[in-house]
């Protein structure tokens, strides 16, 4: 019903840290001036490895539906083997963009008229530092430069506040890296 | 300071600040995070309180109701078939007038089973002799948790804080989290009126007969139903220290302001949606699309279910020609619980709205906000055809 | 309303004889000590005293000899199990005559 809510819904597996992901950046957003962010993950039970998936919403203003995101503005992939297993662009409206970690090159892809971009996350990440399989902070790294709506200084506080005992350096680097290294395709 | 968490660990923290001293607790979704987080502050020494894990529900309100009795300020959570697992110690500790705080995750409640949300579990439990009050979001959960327990302190009559599980447990917004010393100055430290005291001993709770009977001085001791009347009259009597301890959690934090109901956009409403929980707010987008339609119409959120607020239930809602009462739980074979309540509060009341009754969001059934509409819209162009009984909103039968 | 002011009212005793009210309406047996086979009272010693100890209602006193407070004794007969000298019978009310009573 209201229209200034940006919807962004995060395809991960249960344990890759997709509700991690979408909560670095409901932060960010928060502090960029976003007064409503909700983020409501898949309500019920989780597996490990199963495809899950994560709502975020931001506006400038409070939001009060709570309900999952059914027409996304935005996908985030965490892991390109989804694309086998779910349709991630159900219900994205037209001309909504894709964020999609993945080894292969963008042109490998066909969304129509959604926009793509993409990034190998999972590389730049170990190059960062970080164990074998974590995404998470390259994605939003990806996510920040192909939308635009969180800053890369903001976003880096977020991380490091978020992972302060856990590699916060590394995890914000992976962001970096991946931020720096993204590439966007058109519509 | 702003944080971004879910509605448990604005649970958690409201707890944490209040410096319960003694927490007992059975892990139940969507409960589980919420006592999770409190072991957390407890091992990290954040909180200096005793963690007692226990076997069941029922052990958990037995250990609250021992470690209140001694004078601790004690804490417990749970959720649907938990909380009525608890059940006979949970009027038990509203006789026995033990200040103890419980948050409920409201969940549906089996068979068939189901881990999603509704109100069945503690509207269910609405004649305990507890106090209920219902959460719409993350910044009312953390400041009712803060309230109840100096409600509970002062009337001591145990308080339910209860918010809607995943829709509130589960999902993440910000809100605003008060230094320790704004707390303390607020909540100052448990002083029970009553307790175990090695030095002044006494039996509490023991038998009472159908009659009153002389105690041991010869004085006369109350009998069950003085006991019981009692704890009637200070639940009616709660409702004005509801209204007091939420202006001094005004001053205190620059929030607050509806103790009972909080209105949105019912000045000149013709129409009104009445609800408890989450769902009042998503009904606010609802209203916003149908007065741009020109519908004059508003939603009251209910933040006390028990004692019921009907003075101001019946303030709030008699001027307006018709209220549409949704709920997430059913008084079965009679109708919803509130609105058997808010039709009551009506009564007396010189003109009357028409009120419907639409249940809603059972098991977790996605509440979709044009379902919202069509009830609402529904509800207003057949007034007198949708009569008594209850309408069942996005039902697949 | 103050605090105190709430919760006027529970069931609340101080632990002693009648703390439970007029217990000893609901005796139909009596428990009787035979002090010949009482172990304090034999010895004029200080000591055993389980009747005391066990007694629900706090009616048997710890003295030589021990005795028992009939207005409240409900009768239940646990000191009479618990005395390791079997000196306590529990005898039928009946068969007390009203002024014994
Ligand atoms: S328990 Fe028996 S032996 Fe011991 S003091 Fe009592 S009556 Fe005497
Ligand atoms: S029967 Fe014995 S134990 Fe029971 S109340 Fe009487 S004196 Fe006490």
């Amino acid at each position: 019903m209201r229209q200034d809510i940006i919807e962004i819904r995060w395809h991960g597996r249960g344990g890759q840290g997709a509700i991690t992901a979408a909560k670095i950046v409901a932060n960010a957003a928060f502090k960029s001036g976003y007064n409503g962010v909700v983020m409501a993950p898949t309500f019920g039970t989780e597996r490990r490895g199963a495809p899950v998936y994560t709502s975020l919403k931001i506006a400038r203003e409070k939001i009060y539906d709570l309900s999952p995101i059914a027409t996304p503005d935005m996908v985030v992939v965490l892991d390109h083997t989804l694309l086998e297993e779910v349709d991630v662009t159900h219900g994205l409206k037209e001309g909504g963009q894709i964020i999609l970690n993945t080894p292969k090159s963008i042109d490998s892809y066909d969304f129509g008229a959604h926009r793509l971009s993409v990034a190998d996350v999972t590389a730049y990440a170990l190059e960062a530092g970080l164990a074998p399989g974590i995404v998470n902070t390259g994605v939003i790294g990806a996510f920040a430069k192909a939308t635009g709506l969180v800053s890369r200084e903001l976003l880096r506080e977020a991380i490091r506040h978020e992972f302060s005992a856990m590699k916060p350096e590394e995890n914000a680097r992976a962001a970096a890296l991946t931020y720096d290294r993204t590439v966007i395709g058109g519509a | 300071m702003h944080v971004i968490e879910s509605g448990n660990v604005a649970a958690a923290t409201g707890v944490k600040l209040a410096r319960v001293q003694v927490i007992a607790a059975y892990p139940i979704t969507p409960q589980t995070p919420l006592t999770e987080k409190l072991s957390e502050f407890v091992e990290s020494d954040e909180l200096s309180a005793e963690y007692i894990p226990v076997e069941s529900e029922h052990s958990a309100m037995a250990v609250c109701i021992a470690s209140s009795t001694t004078g601790a300020r004690s804490f417990t959570a749970t959720s649907a078939n938990g909380l009525l697992y608890m059940n006979e110690q949970l009027h038990w500790a509203a006789g026995a007038r033990l200040p103890i705080v419980m948050c409920v995750a409201n969940r549906g409640v089996g068979a068939p089973w189901t881990v999603w949300n509704d109100h069945q579990d503690t509207v269910s439990q609405r004649d305990l002799g507890w106090i209920q009050l219902y959460c719409s979001d993350h910044q009312q959960i953390h400041d009712t948790v803060l309230k109840a327990f100096k409600l509970a302190e002062t009337v001591s009559i145990p308080v339910m804080v209860c918010y809607d599980g995943y829709l509130l447990s589960h999902t993440y917004m910000p809100f605003d989290v008060p230094e320790q010393a704004q707390v303390d100055a607020f909540l100052p430290p448990f002083k029970p009126t009553h307790f175990l005291n090695p030095e002044e001993p006494r039996n509490f709770n023991t038998v009472t007969l159908p009659d009153v009977r002389p105690d041991l001085h010869g004085n006369t001791a109350p009998g069950y139903m003085e006991i019981r009347k009692t704890l009637h009259s200070d639940l009616r009597a709660a409702l004005t220290e509801i209204e007091k301890i939420d202006g001094e959690f005004g001053e205190a934090f620059g929030r607050g302001g509806d103790p009972f109901v909080e209105p949105y956009r019912c000045e000149d409403a013709d129409y009104v949606a009445f609800c408890m929980g989450s769902l009042s707010y998503q009904l606010r987008d609802v209203v916003d699309a149908m007065r741009e339609e020109g519908t004059k119409i508003g939603v009251i959120g209910l933040k006390v279910y028990r004692p019921f607020p009907d003075a101001a239930v019946r303030d709030a809602l008699t001027a307006h020609k018709g209220v549409i009462v949704f709920e997430k739980a059913l008084s079965y074979g009679n109708q919803g619980a509130l609105y058997a309540d808010v039709k009551s509060a009506l009564y007396s009341a010189e003109t009357r709205p028409f009120v419907h009754n639409y249940i809603v969001g059972l098991g977790g059934r996605e509440i979709k906000t044009h379902h919202l509409y069509d009830a609402l819209t529904e509800s207003i162009k057949n007034e007198a055809a949708i009569g008594d009984e209850p309408q069942w909103v996005g039902l697949k039968l | 309303m103050s605090k105190e002011e709430f919760c006027s009212m529970i069931s609340v005793s101080e632990p002693g004889p009648g703390d439970g009210g007029n217990t000893g309406s609901w005796r139909v047996v009596r428990p009787v000590i035979d002090l010949e086979k009482c172990i304090p009272a034999k010895t004029g010693k200080p000591s055993c005293f389980n009747c005391w100890l066990y007694c629900p209602d706090a009616v048997v006193t710890k003295t030589l000899p021990p005795t028992i407070d009939y207005t409240y004794c409900k009768g239940c007969g646990i000191c009479a199990e618990e005395c390791p000298a079997g000196a306590i019978t529990m005898v039928d009310e009946a068969s007390f005559t009203k002024e014994e009573k």
